[in-house]
């Protein structure tokens, strides 16, 4: 009986609170939209925390929801942009650094009427796949302008370091470097682990006595070329706090920065300004965010960047 | 059966390092060779810890982040508090023994098979390292130590070289060669390594001979996590600062070192000198491979026929001799 009269009381108060439409609207659910960031992010990489410092910004200056999620797993990433789809997002933000992996999700979410922009990665194929927009660098440009600025100082034989097994990103950049330097030469690490990268790289210059230009293509391993003792000149894709600091000091000749900080900020801006006001960034092309050059002449100016996580 | 697991993997390293010597001109210097112990010490130091561990009869699949823990929580508590580098040091191996003392007292409590629980402290320490590293530092790597007080008489400790004629010793490689003879001398000379071996064989009837079992395997699982401590020492005091998703991988590469020399999957069977020469045919390979000037994406296929071809030839000699 008393059970019976318990029931009674929690059905009318689910009732009671069930019809309180017209009271004070849910402050998040009122203002704003939100916007799904799926990335392929590896969990731990300096460089994606930069990207999201820049997403989170613009999430508070545009005043929308952002829902982080991640998977350096291809198909994982696929299932992460069809529950954004499922979930009924205003708006879709997602790296294509799988293009075909990812094809079958973006349609799905074009088809469902959600618009989709791209970034860091991705930028050939962006278009096919139904994206609005695309910000980021272009890994090939990038590594060309790394190569004619290695060129330019007289590199003939450079290493170009690689540090995730069978990435399209990083093979770019190193092709890139290739294309202007033809002598340069890829080396395979294993990014997780320094001490292995380290004397992975000391073994390769004792191997090659030639090399005379050391390009990593992360700031982490940027410094264990450092470790690795190497006298050949040493030039990185990327920034963090320790490398900009040996910029500083000389023992890094430059760092090409592709702004990760702009392709968050901005991915997350545009589809704000394409919900609110239909804008269409890009004149249908893709918006660069780098490369740019980071050196001894403007290190101080971006330092104070890198410090607080947004360069 | 043959006392003598590491047989296999002699003649393995004997062949492979003849091998190199022939094909890779750089790979024939005194230099490299160093080069190639210290990346073998790297690997080998944990490896005598898992390799007891497994001639006990557990694995311990944590041991590979939980170096990257131990750096972790060092750097990160002295930054965070400002204080002295020893006491995080401390605090930190008192981290580390506590994971290993988790390990191993839900492995004996539960009766749940090593590989499920440490697998389930893989993922949470792997896990914490990325969401503390954020939370107290607001990024994903560890802030650089290298200026905070203790530093210095740290590193002389844990990453330490000098200089013999062209070559550069590290000390790594005098720890590794010195955990490797306390090992051998637990396992071969003590009453505690042959705990170690008859639990690893047959816990039951060593239960029913008196061994201490429960002590025996949590003991093993601490002195992978003190081993484990002492390579993330070295990590940090070298690198100044540390990643916090690094380490993942690396704990297949100590139970391939292991394995490789002559240890047994299911417990009860190998020595010290084998897994030792496990964890230097690794180094050997992975460095000879870049010293012949070869592409070194091929290193992952060598480092699997090079474990298939060891377990076959250790198959093959314990039926010989038996």
């Amino acid at each position: 009986m008393r059970r019976r009269v318990l029931a009674a009381g929690v059905a009318t108060l689910l009732l009671i609170s069930a019809c309180s439409e017209g009271g004070r609207a849910e402050p998040q659910q009122a203002t704003g939209y939100t916007i799904a960031f799926v990335t392929h992010e590896t969990p731990g990489d300096t460089f994606w925390n930069i990207v999201r410092s820049g997403a989170q910004q613009a999430a508070e200056d545009v005043d929308v929801q952002v829902r982080f999620s991640n998977d350096p797993d291809a198909t994982r990433q696929a299932v992460l942009i069809q529950q954004a789809v499922d979930a009924k997002v205003q708006g879709i933000a997602t790296t294509l650094v799988t293009p075909d992996a990812l094809a079958g999700s973006v349609r799905a979410a074009t088809a469902a009427g959600i618009p989709v922009v791209g970034l860091n990665a991705g930028i050939e194929r962006y278009r096919d796949l139904g994206a609005l927009m695309y910000f980021g660098s272009d890994e090939t440009v990038a590594g060309t302008s790394v190569g004619e600025r290695i060129a330019a100082s007289g590199a003939k034989h450079p290493l170009c370091v690689i540090h995730q097994a069978g990435s399209v990103a990083l093979e770019a950049r190193c092709a890139g470097v290739k294309s202007a330097v033809p002598g340069t030469e890829n080396l395979q690490v294993n990014g997780a682990d320094d001490a292995a990268v380290t004397s992975t790289l000391q073994a390769k210059l004792a191997q090659d006595r030639t090399i005379d230009y050391v390009v990593t293509l992360g700031a982490p391993i940027a410094l264990d070329a450092i470790q690795a003792g190497s006298t050949a000149k040493i030039a990185t894709f990327d920034l963090n706090k320790e490398t900009a600091d040996r910029i500083k000091d000389g023992k890094i000749e430059f760092a090409i920065d592709q702004q990760p900080y702009a392709q968050g900020y901005m991915a997350v801006t545009s589809l704000y300004l394409y919900l609110k006001n239909g804008n269409d960034l890009g004149g249908g092309k893709a918006v660069l965010t780098g490369p740019s050059f980071v050196d001894k002449s403007n290190i101080d100016t971006i330092l104070p960047y890198v410090e607080k996580n947004t360069r | 059966m043959t006392r003598r697991p590491e047989i296999g993997a002699l003649a393995a390293a004997g062949v492979i390092f003849v091998f190199f010597l022939a094909v890779a001109p750089a790979f024939r210097s005194l230099e490299s060779f160093f080069t190639v112990l210290y990346q073998s010490s790297t690997i080998g130091i944990v490896a005598v810890g898992v390799g007891m561990l497994m001639i006990g009869g557990e694995f311990d699949l944590s041991a590979g982040v939980l170096v990257t823990s131990a750096g972790l929580v060092n750097s990160m508590f002295c930054w965070y508090l400002g204080v002295d580098l020893w006491a995080g040091a401390a605090l930190s191996l008192l981290f580390c023994l506590a994971v290993g003392f988790l390990n191993g007292w839900l492995v004996m409590r539960t009766g749940i098979p090593s590989f499920l629980i440490t697998l389930g402290t893989f993922f949470i320490l792997q896990g914490a390292n990325l969401g503390v590293t954020k939370l107290v530092t607001g990024a994903v790597a560890s802030p650089d130590v290298s200026a905070i007080d203790g530093f210095h008489s740290l590193g002389l400790i844990f990453s330490s070289s000098f200089e013999v004629g062209p070559v550069t010793v590290w000390g790594t490689v005098l720890w590794w060669i010195l955990f490797v003879l306390i090992s051998g001398w637990i396992l071969q000379r003590t009453r505690g390594g042959n705990w170690i071996h008859a639990v690893g064989g047959a816990a039951d009837s060593a239960r029913a001979a008196g061994v201490p079992v429960v002590r025996t395997k949590i003991g093993l699982f601490l002195a992978v996590s003190f081993l484990a401590w002492f390579v993330g020492m070295h990590n940090l005091y070298r690198f100044n600062t540390l990643q916090a998703g690094g380490g993942v991988g690396n704990e297949f590469l100590y139970i391939i070192a292991a394995v490789v020399g002559g240890t047994l999957l299911t417990g009860g069977f190998g020595n010290a000198t084998g897994i030792a020469i496990g964890a230097f045919l690794f180094g050997m390979t992975s460095l000879g491979i870049v010293y012949a000037g070869w592409d070194p994406n091929w290193f992952r296929a060598f480092l699997g026929v090079m474990l298939l071809a060891a377990v076959m030839v250790n198959l093959y000699l314990r039926r010989v001799f038996r």
